[in-house]
């Protein structure tokens, strides 16, 4: 068996219990750069691996492939465990300067490893219930992080969040349950080949459509993404950051693993569905953001109508449309979590995130009004970013299909995007502070200026970097597309391996 | 016996919704309980149900003889038991918690992350008053 899928899963583990043991000395948060930076490397190495040798997959104890605890990887699942442990390192260089120690002292970085953990074991899982088990490490550790500190505003948006994911998390285990009274067996790569010999097609289609309420609500999918906006804006800015950058999509994620690995036998309803419910995600996601008035909850808004074109790419369900869903993906994660490094910037310096109360951030700080324009301009799509490309593809999939109205919307929608973009940089970066606050960068302590500069400036690099060449990103997408188009070296590695 | 199950499990079901459709919000808690316990009859009753012997294996074979119990939804439920206990506990926490700082449970209450008006919070206008130190919450406040 292959070690380097375990490691993703053990450094963090073994990270969160040192983090906790020394909480409350200074080496807790070294201990947690470390160990993050030691989960880019193991994630670099399995991606190595994956890319040289392809579908990796281990049998835990050694019981075989369907009924053991499988853990495998294929390109898709390698680059999120990659692009997991850079945003987790942006994370938590962030936060040396962001999280005050009262909260370091509550076991914040801890609980942050932790919340790793369950991601890369939620991208790496090969059976669905370890992916429930990996969600609820995930949830646990984020409802811990969202109300570290319990102010008002926390509280408030903590008990949607958590409510909600909750019954998200039920839906899903009795999806689960039906789904093993149908096949029984719940290893993915099995699934895959049991949900073909169902009689039963309706009732399969009615389970698929409970997996996708439970994914949409965890990837905040239109009708059920109210819990989103309601509390991303609450906690520490890096935790904001972390979570607008990887939870929501460990649901995208989700849904693209299962409704092209298992749930492909009523791709005429299942994914119709998803394509309408991508339309209206995005174009709700985009008028809520043009209607905030607060730079993070305005931030919060755009991760739902952003959500809407990745689920528009599974949607489409060809090998552009995918492609474009999984260049979508990682772009967005680098993305996301830079704006909202650079929101809690402009808090620091400016005082409030409100955008009535901010202001004169382009004539005290260009700095950071350059590096805000990087990540907005590629959210929105403005070439060379690397938005534009992952729009360009997604958009030139559904022209392939002759859907004028769908890709019509997807443009307009970027086009309102840049539209709440400029909102933030008119009552933010442009006129003069109300309050006469003359917001400097060079007026917070050295150290604090490396720590939350150094991963805007990383963020936004990678971000041009994709943008200007991004000849192997989008080969590295298309392989991944045909991979999850046709599973069946994933099946075969899985199912094949034995220990 | 599979019959009996299924109506437990829709009385089960019916009586969560309709908790969980309460505005209070302990009262939505205790309609999650009964909706996550409707969810594990329904992981056992997906494996199921007969009469078997425990799934032991006799020394020197490889797999048990005869009708067996299924033991795999067993796992899944204990799994989910657990889990579901840890969350159940972190939630009723959780909104302890909030009753003591927003001295309210009634979701449409709960407006201080999302206000109406931004400008109701300057002046207070929601009438969101702090829970008083001094008198600890009883369960006649919260309204259950």
């Amino acid at each position: 068996m292959s070690w380097l899928l375990v490691y993703p899963i053990l450094i963090p583990v073994m990270t969160a219990v040192l983090c906790y043991l020394f909480r409350n000395t200074v080496a807790g948060r070294w201990i947690s750069v470390a160990g993050t930076t030691a989960l880019l490397l193991a994630s670099l190495m399995l991606m190595s691996e994956v890319l040289d040798q392809g579908v990796l997959a281990a049998q835990m104890s050694n019981w075989d492939a369907p009924f053991g605890i499988t853990l495998a990887a294929d390109l898709l699942g390698g680059v999120m465990v990659v692009i997991t442990a850079i945003t987790g390192l942006a994370t938590v260089i962030y936060s040396l300067s962001e999280i005050p120690e009262r909260l370091e002292r509550l076991g914040f970085h801890a609980l942050l490893q932790t919340l790793l953990m369950g991601v890369c074991g939620a991208f790496l899982t090969g059976d669905l219930f370890n992916l429930y088990v990996w969600f609820e490490v995930m949830l646990i550790s984020s409802f811990g992080l969202l109300v570290l500190g319990g102010t008002r505003e926390q509280l408030d948006g903590g008990i949607k969040y958590v409510l909600l994911n909750l019954v998200s998390t039920i839906m899903f285990l009795s999806g689960i349950g039906l789904l093993y009274g149908l096949t029984g067996t719940l290893n993915m790569a099995d699934l895959h080949l049991a949900v073909r010999g169902v009689e039963n097609t309706g009732l399969l289609t009615t389970v698929a459509v409970m997996f996708m309420v439970a994914f949409g609500v965890k990837a905040a999918l239109f009708p059920l993404f109210f819990w989103l906006p309601a509390s991303y804006h609450t906690p520490p800015v890096a935790v904001s950051a972390i979570f607008a950058g990887l939870l929501t999509k460990v649901g995208v994620y989700a849904l693209i693993r299962m409704f092209t690995l298992v749930f492909d036998q009523d791709v005429g309803f299942t994914h119709t569905l998803l394509l309408w419910l991508a339309v209206v995600t995005m174009v709700t996601g985009v008028l809520g953001a043009a209607a905030m008035n607060d730079f993070r909850r305005i931030l919060s808004f755009h991760i739902i109508s952003q959500i809407g074109y990745m689920v528009l790419g599974l949607a489409l369900y060809t090998p552009l449309g995918l492609m474009g869903a999984v260049f979508y993906l990682v772009h967005h994660i680098i993305v996301k979590a830079n704006l909202f490094f650079v929101a809690g910037v402009a808090k620091r310096i400016g005082g409030s995130t409100d955008l009535a109360r901010l202001g004169g951030l382009y004539a005290h700080a260009p700095l950071l009004a350059f590096l805000f324009l990087i990540p907005a301009f590629s959210l929105a799509g403005f070439p060379p970013l690397s938005g534009f490309w992952a729009k360009y593809v997604v958009v030139k999939a559904a022209l392939n299909l002759e859907m004028w109205f769908v890709a019509g919307v997807s443009l307009a929608v970027g086009l309102l995007t840049i539209f709440s973009m400029t909102k933030i940089w008119g009552a933010a970066f442009w006129p003069a502070h109300p309050d006469g606050l003359k917001p400097r960068l060079s007026d917070l302590p050295v150290g604090d200026r490396v720590a939350l500069m150094l991963p805007i400036v990383a963020l936004a690099a990678l971000t041009c970097i994709i943008g200007l060449f991004p000849e192997p990103f989008v080969q590295f997408a298309e392989r991944a597309a045909g991979q999850l188009l046709d599973p069946t070296e994933y099946v075969t590695t899985v199912l094949g391996v034995q220990p | 016996m599979e019959l009996l199950l299924a109506i437990t499990l829709g009385i089960l079901v019916s009586t969560s919704v309709y908790l969980m459709l309460d505005r209070n919000v302990l009262r939505f808690l205790f309609g999650l309980v009964l909706l996550s316990n409707a969810v594990n009859l329904l992981i056992f009753a997906g494996g199921r149900l007969t009469a078997g012997a425990p799934p032991l294996i006799a020394p020197g074979e490889y797999a048990p003889t005869g009708t067996v119990a299924n033991a795999l939804p067993q796992a899944l439920v204990l799994t989910a038991i657990v889990i579901g206990f840890g969350l159940l506990a972190f939630t009723l926490a959780l909104v302890y918690r909030t009753f003591m700082t927003l001295g309210t449970v009634n979701s449409d209450e709960m407006r201080i992350a999302e206000p109406m008006d931004e400008k109701d919070l300057d002046t207070g206008k929601l009438g969101l008053g702090r829970a008083d130190p001094q008198q600890p919450a009883t369960g006649q406040e919260a309204g259950i």
